[in-house]
């Protein structure tokens, strides 16, 4: 049985940073003067928010996105990491048109993703998509690279055949790569997906924070900020989750 | 005929050179050596005498550059044979090379299940049964790799190599990464399965002491180009213990050997000093 035990000075500096942030509007503090201290907050939220269709819809358009974008990024990513790290052939075409592209950071891609795809939505999902892709792609290349060789050397000696090797040695080595790959992927993901909202969309986590800034309500803000800090929580405890299951092997003890 | 008895190696003349970046290095020049069914052959030689080298060649998972190699009469390696990896030859690896993703159990059996008629009860009773004769193992079939010891560990992989039926077990250092209690334990564990499945071994190591206590014959290699030095016959009777280091015939084996091994150990050290200046 694990017995819960409380972390009295992670408790002492959550309360510490509620009352700065109280007392530092109570009392103007330059700067939070125009803020809403936290009761105000958690008021508006309740009574504005938490309980209206609204607010829940643009949670759920925020995580439709990043499901797809981050989706479609493991579908293509993985197969493409695969390929760069086995063949050498289609490594030396490949490569350096995927890294010419890499360093173009997802929101460079918003103008000329709104002119491409049809749909507004279409282009939110593809910018959310190559947030994840590359870093989806390089992790499971380095995945393959960093196979050791003496587990394919010794699968041969037990007289497997390039297939089941293929299926019993090298994708379940790549497995942990891949999890670091959505690990990241994920977080990087919320990212894109809120800032292309801000700039593209009139729906979404992103946007109702944006609308909070832009009609003068900075409580909407603080609404907006908190909970796609806890959207994005939920989404790493899910991609943790999935990687335990994943991985049985890395934890059990 | 049975298979099982047999295990003749013939090395005849083997050279290898390798060829990073335009510079020819000879690891193995012109080495032979024959070792007969059954018998318990240690090489020991400086790091890069080119001992892996045979060893990784023997396996199939290297090229030799000209001599040749049989195994029971049957080519191996030649300049035109390309060695293949096959469970005839299998190796227990110095870093270790368990499946982390597998359990015990799916370790041990990965080489059994080759063709649509294995019965994957029978394989996994035979599994438990090595198990048990490894010193009560069954329990830990299902654990994963990570969780066992490292001594634990190449256990499972010795089970590995030995359930396969091998007609040659290679070990290439596998316990030198080892602190010395479980060296020793390692030591009679794998003594006691030679003992009992009378297996050809080849043991590479660096180790002289490691070599005479579990060898019936030792061959020191000189360092690179990898030439024999020494073919020293140990004819200390088994089953052995480690009372035995201190019996006169293994100290008299140490005097003829320790000179020769430390000979080449210093040259192997100062050619490296060279290389690095």
């Amino acid at each position: 049985m694990k017995k819960f035990r409380l972390n009295w000075r992670g408790l002492i500096a959550i309360i510490t940073f509620f009352a700065l942030w109280h007392f530092g509007v109570v009392y103007e503090v330059s700067g939070l003067s125009q803020l809403p201290g936290p009761t105000e907050v958690i008021i508006v939220w309740f009574n504005e928010f938490l309980f209206t269709a609204d607010y829940w819809e643009s949670w759920f358009i925020s995580f439709e996105r990043v499901l797809w974008g981050f989706v479609i990024a493991q579908i293509l990513g993985i197969p493409l990491g695969l390929f760069l790290g086995a063949s050498n052939l289609f490594r030396s075409i490949v490569y350096p048109v995927f890294e010419m592209m890499r360093p173009i950071p997802p929101l460079a891609w918003v103008p000329l993703s709104i002119l491409f795809w049809p749909t507004n939505e279409a282009s939110i999902i593809f910018i959310t998509f190559i947030g994840a892709f590359f870093i989806i792609t390089i992790n499971v290349y380095e995945g393959v690279q960093s196979i050791k060789k003496e587990h394919i050397w010794l699968a041969q000696s037990l007289g497997a055949s390039r297939y089941r090797i293929f299926y019993t040695i090298m994708l379940p080595a790549v497995i942990p790569a891949v999890a670091v790959g959505m690990s990241l992927g994920i977080a990087v993901t919320w990212n894109v997906v809120i800032a292309a909202e801000m700039i593209a969309s009139d729906s979404g986590l992103g946007r109702l924070t944006w609308e909070g800034y832009v009609s003068s309500t900075p409580t909407v803000v603080i609404v907006g900020m908190i909970s796609i800090g806890m959207a994005g929580y939920i989404s790493t405890l899910l991609v943790d989750f999935l990687e335990k299951k994943m991985m049985p092997w890395k934890y059990r003890r | 005929m049975k298979d099982t008895q047999l295990g003749k190696i013939s090395i005849r003349n083997v050279s290898k050179t390798y060829d990073p970046s335009g510079a020819n290095v000879l690891a193995l020049d012109d080495f032979s050596l024959e070792i007969d069914s059954g018998d318990f052959v240690a090489i020991v030689g400086p790091s890069g005498c080119g001992k892996s080298t045979l060893l990784n060649i023997l396996a199939g998972f290297d090229t030799l550059t000209s001599g040749e190699i049989e195994l029971d009469g049957n080519l191996l390696a030649g300049v035109n044979k390309t060695p293949v990896p096959g469970s005839d030859r299998v190796v227990v690896f110095q870093q270790g090379a368990l499946f982390p993703w597998k359990t015990v159990m799916e370790n041990i059996t990965y080489g059994l299940f080759k063709t649509g008629k294995s019965n994957k009860y029978e394989i996994e009773a035979r599994a438990l049964e090595f198990l048990a004769r490894s010193g009560n193992l069954q329990d830990i079939a299902n654990v994963y790799p990570a969780q066992l010891s490292s001594g634990m560990q190449r256990r499972v992989e010795i089970i590995r190599a030995i359930i396969n039926d091998p007609k040659l077990l290679l070990l290439d250092e596998p316990f030198r990464a080892m602190d010395t209690v479980n060296k020793t334990k390692m030591h009679q564990h794998l003594l006691q399965t030679y003992q009992d499945n009378k297996k050809t071994i080849l043991f590479i190591t660096h180790d002289l002491e490691e070599a005479l206590f579990l060898a019936d014959r030792v061959i020191v290699m000189t360092t690179r180009p990898g030439k024999m030095k020494l073919d020293i016959q140990v004819n200390i009777p088994r089953p052995r213990d480690h009372k035995i280091m201190v019996s006169d015939e293994y100290i008299a084996l140490r005097k003829k050997t320790v000179f020769a091994v430390r000979e080449e150990a210093k040259k192997a050290f100062e050619r490296g000093e060279r290389e690095m200046a």
